[in-house]
């Protein structure tokens, strides 16, 4: 059984101890529904570059290589996905190795980044993208 | 899978463990009180004045000690009687004589320039005596002061001075030296850009979330950061957290720690390779965030959008956001202490990487530390050393004057019982307890407690609080809150046209839970994000709100969002360790019988309550507060309410993790529920944590 006490200054903290057995039973309250936590991709399938996923990624000093990089990628319709962003992914890695200490470790601990990249990817249902998107992935690591 | 990208990546990217079970006042002696100045004799003479018609009180001086007895008279100060003078008894206790004014002595009458002034001019033959030693001794003082300017222009002459001024010069470096004094980067303010469009005063984790997600919605934007900190951006929490359970020395010199998941990474956001040089900024076509470190901001010029330098060099802007955080305070008894350099040295406040490195040195060479203050960090810390120290060779003191840790936060129960598990961390925890005293001993400090016992302890580090840095406030006529502190912002955390504060510093309108000012991380993480969207044009309110948490040892873990306040009504759940057969009947009599001794005060009556009572009703309160194991009461995991008008503004979730988005729906809720057992249901707490998503 549940029990109650009434504790603290003119008894003004209340105290419920609750059995495992009665909170079992289903809440009566409902909530509204929780916000949308945005993803890497928006619901309408704009990349979110506030996605916090993306680390410094696209902040950082090859911040704009990365998204012209990421964003061709993402919105190609070249067979198979992102075969057209070779220039623009050569530009990313070239800047990249500039700056060894931010993008050697950093990419290949965060698997949160890769992770994001493959799902935003898979989501679009193509089984080309999500071989690419490893491979993206793969070079981003690389480099 | 949106969950990705949730907080939790925030978090741990901004390195939150989250997921890691994650003061003379003058003692006016009651005669003048009301005068605002003091008599310092009790018998004044008043003269009539050779035209005067009247007797006139003279009457100024401000006795800055009260005597013992003040109301006394002081046979010691007889009156000189002078021509047609006659001594008049001002002794405040008795009524005014007969033809003194009776709105004596009034506030004009203490401001009289001075009692010679009206004394009336005396025509004896001393005068003329005394005129003729005066000129003597004036002629004397002349000789002696030509004599000393010729020895001075021969010292001078010979160059004495100059090796003087050489002596103290490097006196002083060597002791800044060992201060850690503050290293300009760029050591020229020329090589800061005079014109940028964003600016960020301040360089703590509100002003890297703006440049975050000022890069993030402005992929060009030049970005400058101009912070006091010799070092680039960095996390604070984890150094009154996971910088103290780091054991490798070289780790801890680098500022390395080790993360909830055991993996390691350091004290900084970003690389140092990650920002910009200041003199490339403006050069950049892909713009960058620039770090001027070392420097000082003193005021804006919110008109012209200009900020200026300590060294006057000023930097126009377009948008700028003030992130300039905040100060640890002294109490007022260490305030008086510190004018001591002796003892200063061993009064640590602790704030930024510096003072981090200084307690980590001073306790390494200390045996009896003390920790004044109950609050987040005075705990943390307290656990933290009394953890690092594995041969429990050293005595960590925490005191402080609440009845238990976090007494403004928790509710008094759950405090004592925190107490009771920062004690088991090996802290000597002395509630109700506070410095009325500072001494030096020689080898430390001898501190003498509210409680009449005396504490000699090495060093003493200060956590009673911080003082938004608000300096700037007043040389660029910017608004700050009388009561919470801090600058004055709206729900888009706007000051002025194009100027933005955020983190510890800014006092907001939340929409929902009123003005606000908030001292955490995460808050800092969700300001800066939200002022550098509005930066660059999100027009966006207050609507997501920052939580925090806290680590006291093993047992002690907790999140929080909203508005936590002990001195709020409270609601909590506590899973029930076991459902048994128990001798309730028995416990609960025996409850009733100590309840019946602390009978009820009601609220209204509460100021009349003399401390004697009330410290009895507490400790009786606190007898009661302690969970009964035999009826299956544990404190161990819950979710606590805090109420106000009956709509939850707060929530604590009490070792139980992963749940804030849930804390989050209530909170935006505002409702008034019924039963809020219902509401805690949702929260899962007979559910194992999960470590991680």
């Amino acid at each position: 059984m549940s029990h109650c006490r009434k504790l603290g200054p003119n008894n003004k903290d209340i105290v419920i101890f609750a059995t495992k057995e009665d909170h079992q039973v289903p809440s009566k309250v409902t909530l509204p529904e929780p916000d949308p936590q945005p993803g890497l991709i928006l619901p309408n399938g704009d990349i979110n570059w506030n996605c916090p996923c993306l680390g410094g990624m696209a902040t950082g000093p090859c911040g704009v290589e990365f998204r012209n990089a990421f964003s061709c990628f993402h919105y190609s319709d070249a067979e198979p996905k992102g075969s057209d962003c070779y220039d623009l992914f050569k530009t990313m890695q070239v800047c990249m190795q500039k700056y060894p200490t931010l993008y050697n470790k950093d990419l290949s601990d965060d698997d949160d980044l890769s992770n994001a990249i493959q799902q935003a990817d898979s989501s679009d249902g193509k089984e080309d993208s999500v071989k690419i998107a490893s491979a993206t992935e793969k070079d981003t690591k690389k480099s | 899978m949106l969950r990705i990208c949730k907080a939790h990546h925030l978090t741990r990217l901004l390195n939150a463990p989250v997921f890691r079970n994650k003061f003379q006042k003058i003692v006016n002696d009651g005669c003048f009180s009301s005068l605002g100045c003091k008599i310092t004799f009790i018998n004044r003479n008043y003269c009539s004045s050779k035209k005067g018609d009247g007797e006139k009180v003279n009457d100024e001086s401000i006795k800055s000690h009260p005597t013992s007895k003040p109301c006394e008279t002081d046979s010691s100060q007889d009156p000189v009687k002078l021509k047609r003078c006659k001594p008049v008894s001002l002794d405040p206790c008795k009524p005014p004589p007969p033809g003194f004014p009776s709105k004596i002595p009034s506030i004009k009458q203490c401001t009289t320039p001075n009692l010679m002034s009206e004394i009336p001019e005396p025509s004896c033959p001393w005068d003329e005596e005394n005129r003729n030693r005066r000129a003597k001794y004036r002629r004397l003082f002349l000789l002696g002061l030509l004599f000393t300017a010729i020895t001075l222009g021969t010292v001078w002459y010979l160059g004495i001075f100059d090796y003087h001024e050489e002596k103290e010069k490097p006196k002083k470096i060597i002791k800044k030296k060992q201060k850690r004094a503050i290293i300009k980067d760029p050591a020229d303010s020329k090589d800061i850009p005079p014109d940028v469009p964003y600016l960020l005063i301040g360089g703590g984790t509100a002003s890297f979330a703006a440049f975050r997600a000022i890069k993030s919605s402005d992929p060009t934007a030049k970005v400058l950061v101009v912070t006091n900190e010799s070092f680039f951006p960095y996390m604070r929490p984890p150094l009154s957290k996971e910088m103290w359970f780091n054991e490798d020395p070289e780790a801890v010199k680098k500022l390395i720690f080790k993360q909830w998941n055991g993996s390691e990474r350091s004290l900084f956001y970003e690389p140092d390779d990650f920002y910009t040089k200041c003199q490339e900024l403006m050069d950049n076509p892909n713009g960058g965030v620039a770090i001027a470190r070392g420097w000082q901001v003193t005021e804006i010029d919110v008109v012209e959008r200009k900020a200026i330098l300590e060294d006057g060099y000023t930097i126009h802007y377009d948008k700028c956001l003030v992130a300039t955080g905040a100060t640890p305070r002294l109490s007022p008894i260490f305030e008086v202490a510190v004018s001591d350099e002796k003892i200063a040295e061993k009064i640590k406040l602790f704030r930024n990487i510096y003072d981090f490195e200084e307690c980590m040195e001073a306790y390494d060479q200390s045996r009896t530390i003390a920790i004044v203050g109950g609050g987040f960090l005075g705990s943390e810390l307290a656990c933290a050393m009394a953890r690092r120290d594995k041969k429990k060779s050293k005595i960590i003191y925490q005191l402080f004057r609440e009845g238990g840790n976090m007494g403004k936060i928790l509710p008094e129960y759950l405090s004592y019982w925190t107490t009771e598990k920062v004690k088991a961390e090996g802290v000597s925890v002395m509630p109700k307890t506070e410095v009325v005293g500072v001494k030096d001993d020689g080898k430390g400090l001898e501190l003498t407690l509210s409680n009449g016992k005396k504490l000699n302890v090495d060093f003493v580090l200060v956590a009673v609080g911080v003082e938004p840095n608000t300096e700037l406030a007043e040389k660029s006529d910017l608004e700050v809150d009388p009561e919470l502190g801090g600058f004055l912002v709206n729900t888009e955390l706007q000051a002025r046209s194009d100027l933005y504060i955020a983190g510890d510093a800014a006092c907001f309108y939340d929409v929902r839970l009123g003005r606000r000012r908030v001292e955490h991380h995460d808050h800092a993480v969700v300001t800066g994000r939200l002022a550098g969207e509005n930066m660059t044009g999100g027009r966006k309110p207050y609507l997501h709100q920052s939580m925090f948490w806290s680590d006291l040892g093993p047992d002690v873990g907790f999140e929080a969002i909203g508005v936590v306040d002990s001195s709020l009504p409270t609601v909590a759940v506590f899973a029930k360790a076991t459902d048994k057969d128990n001798p309730k009947a028995v416990v609960t009599q025996e409850q009733e019988g100590l309840r019946s001794n602390m009978e009820e005060i009601p609220q209204e009556c509460d100021k009349y309550v003399s401390e004697e009572k009330r410290a009895e009703l507490e400790e009786a309160r606190k007898h009661i507060s302690e969970p009964n194991k035999t009826e299956g009461e544990d404190f161990g995991k819950g979710v606590i309410f805090y109420l106000r008008n009956d709509i939850v503004v707060g929530i604590v979730l009490w070792n139980v993790f992963n749940r804030m988005s849930v804390a989050r729906q209530v909170l935006k809720d505002q409702r008034k529920y019924e039963d809020l057992n219902e509401v805690a249901k949702l929260f899962n707490i007979h559910e194992d944590n999960v470590v991680a998503e």
